[in-house]
């Protein structure tokens, strides 16, 4: 095979104008949302039974929600810790990763009595913010959507414990729930296929 | 082959050579070949995000074993919570993501060549080579030899040996004695063998509450130390002793096992369970193939992990040099990552990104009891650094609804990990 330095040079001077991976100082998006692979899944689709799935958050959401971890706002076992390791620019990273995967689907144990009951009191307490049943990722809200149960009940645990603080729209429905209605919503969200 | 091989067209290409040129050497030079070394988690995890990165490139993965069996959680299989089962992972999803799967044990590598040889007679060329064998066992314990680890088992290699232990724990009379003895620094999971002790020490309560745990030990401190020893007054009053190496003059030092016996300089005990943990270094292969330093680990740069001693040979997991990073499964896989991104840039003549690293530890010390060490590392002058400010401890104090929150956490963390490596 013969081939000249021409054609090789050309070639490769053609795809340098095409060329979008950086290799300087600055961690790609995708050297920086690998590392969450360990406890939130791959691109951010969790097994579960617990750690909740990041997929599909909005990255305005995913920003604020870490820089709330870091600061402690937001209370956490171990993400806390973690988060204080991150400029807010490497969260904006990381979230442009998130935000463009599609919301996942867990499979997991609920109760469908409960589920069902949770369905007409999302209509009326939940939708106009958790929209698509809580798959729409806008603004600040979280991904409810078939999220795992048990980091929606440590979650609410926080909320009503006031050791995370809840929206103002939010506490005002939440206050009228009670706690078999909140627990009935929770197994909705989680149900959802 | 033209005059112009791919090493000329790096050189050739210079300037250019930093940024992106996707698919082009590939067609120019035929498929660049990646060959690895071991599948265990970091082996395994390369693989996996190497043919992510770019799956025009070649990976083969040989490694000696049809399965893998996860060092992670195998101490719940000792404290009975657990089935062995639920560790045990195979090589198909690798094969589902185009990687080639060779069961055979490598025994040469030539870094000149570019060149893995196998017991079975194969040969495989390399563009790059990633190394990532695990660990072996020193000969730091005078009588410890393969006859001696099955009557006093090591299980710091999962699968049988985990079955083993497990076995004998569940054979021992009520009122016996398990001996633990753990390996000087460094070695494969800092935490791990006092996660042990408390997961023997939880089926012990239950099952046979007037046993002990004794813990042997080679160090003077630990990981996790102040709040392994909380978790053992609060769920394990007196049943879990600590002798630290002052102590004894050095932990254990001599094995008879025919006799039944362990020994340190001052004496010789004769205990109902015997896990002794050996020293370690770096897998067999590391050696054989000269990636080794006078330590028996392996250095590597801090950018991509490359061997410092050869040229083109990674080495990645706890066979490297990678302190601060500790020797655990999730710093494993997020060198893997790393490596893994940093080789498609060089097969493709392109420069290696700026690397980020995560590690998390959890240890289950009761069942609705779990506590943690996390850590970010960055690149500073060319060494893994910790990130000031960032990381650390489950706080002493943390409630027990945080606890138990950690556990499922952990668990969370073991399906997460398992299926970003084998899935």
């Amino acid at each position: 095979m013969k081939t000249s330095k021409l054609h090789f040079t050309a070639a490769a001077i053609g795809l340098l104008a095409a060329g979008s991976l950086s290799a300087g100082d600055v961690r790609s998006p995708s050297m920086l949302a690998n590392t969450c692979a360990g406890c939130h899944g791959t691109n951010g689709a969790s097994q579960g039974p617990a750690s909740p799935t990041i997929a599909g958050l909005s990255e305005e959401y995913f920003v604020e929600v870490m820089t709330e971890f870091a600061s402690g706002d937001v209370p956490s076992t171990i993400m806390g810790r973690i988060a204080k390791g991150y400029s807010d620019e490497e969260f904006q990273l990381m979230a442009s990763v998130f935000a463009k995967q599609p919301v996942a689907v867990t499979s997991q144990q609920t109760d469908a009595a409960k589920a069902e009951a949770g369905s007409k009191l999302y209509e009326k307490n939940c939708e106009k913010c958790h929209d698509e049943k809580g798959a729409l990722a806008d603004d600040d809200a979280g991904i409810l959507y078939s999220q795992w149960l048990p980091y929606l009940q440590y979650s609410m645990e926080d909320f009503m414990a006031g050791s995370r603080e809840m929206p103002k729209k939010m506490k005002k429905k939440v206050e009228k729930l009670s706690d078999a209605e909140i627990d009935a919503l929770l197994h909705f969200f989680a149900s959802q296929q | 082959m033209s005059k112009i091989n791919r090493r000329n067209f790096i050189k050739i290409a210079g300037g250019a050579a930093a940024v992106g040129a996707i698919g082009f050497p590939a067609i120019a030079a035929g498929k660049k070949q990646v060959v690895i070394v071991g599948g265990g988690t970091a082996g395994a995890t390369a693989a996996k995000y190497i043919r992510r990165g770019d799956d025009s490139v070649e990976v083969t993965l040989i490694e000696p074993n049809e399965q893998y069996y996860t060092c992670y959680l195998s101490n719940e299989v000792l404290g009975g919570n657990r089935k062995l089962e639920t560790l045990k992972f195979g090589y198909d999803g690798l094969r589902k993501h185009g990687v080639t799967v060779v069961q055979d044990t490598v025994i040469g590598i030539d870094p000149a060549g570019r060149k893995v040889v196998t017991e079975g007679g194969k040969s495989f060329t390399y563009d790059r080579c990633i190394v990532a064998p695990g660990i072996s066992f020193r000969n730091n314990i005078e009588g410890y030899d393969e006859a001696a680890a099955e009557k006093f088992p090591h299980a710091w290699k999962a699968g049988a040996q985990t079955e083993l232990l497990r076995g004998q724990l569940e054979a021992m009379a009520d009122g016996g004695t398990v001996l633990i003895a753990p390996p000087p620094n460094p070695f494969r999971c800092p935490p791990g063998p006092y996660e042990r002790a408390s997961q023997i020490a939880s089926y012990l309560k239950t099952h046979k509450p007037k046993s002990k745990v004794l813990i042997v030990d080679s160090k003077d401190k630990f990981s996790k130390q102040g709040l392994f020893t909380q978790a053992w007054e609060r769920h394990y009053p007196g049943m879990i002793e600590w002798k630290k190496a002052a102590d004894t003059g050095g932990g254990i030092v001599r094995v008879d096992a025919k006799a039944g016996t362990v020994s340190t300089d001052f004496d010789d005990m004769k205990v109902d369970v015997a896990n002794i943990i050996p020293a370690q270094k770096a897998g067999v292969i590391a050696a054989a193939a000269g990636l080794t330093d006078d330590t028996g680990w392996c250095p590597v740069t801090g950018k991509t992990f490359e061997s410092t001693i050869h040229k083109g040979i990674h080495v990645i997991g706890d066979a490297a040099i990678a302190a601060p990073l500790p020797k655990s499964g999730y710093a494993a896989n997020s060198q893997a990552k790393v490596v893994a991104a940093a080789v498609v840039e060089l097969v493709n003549g392109r420069e290696a990104g700026t690397p980020s690293w995560v590690n998390t530890c959890y240890s289950i010390v009761a069942p609705d009891d779990g506590i943690s060490v996390a850590m970010v590392y960055n690149l500073v002058d060319g060494k893994v650094a910790k990130v000031e400010g960032a990381g650390g401890l489950t706080p002493m104090d943390s409630s027990p609804e945080a606890r138990k929150r950690e556990v499922q956490y952990a668990y969370s963390w073991f399906n997460n990990i398992t299926k970003d490596i084998f899935g």
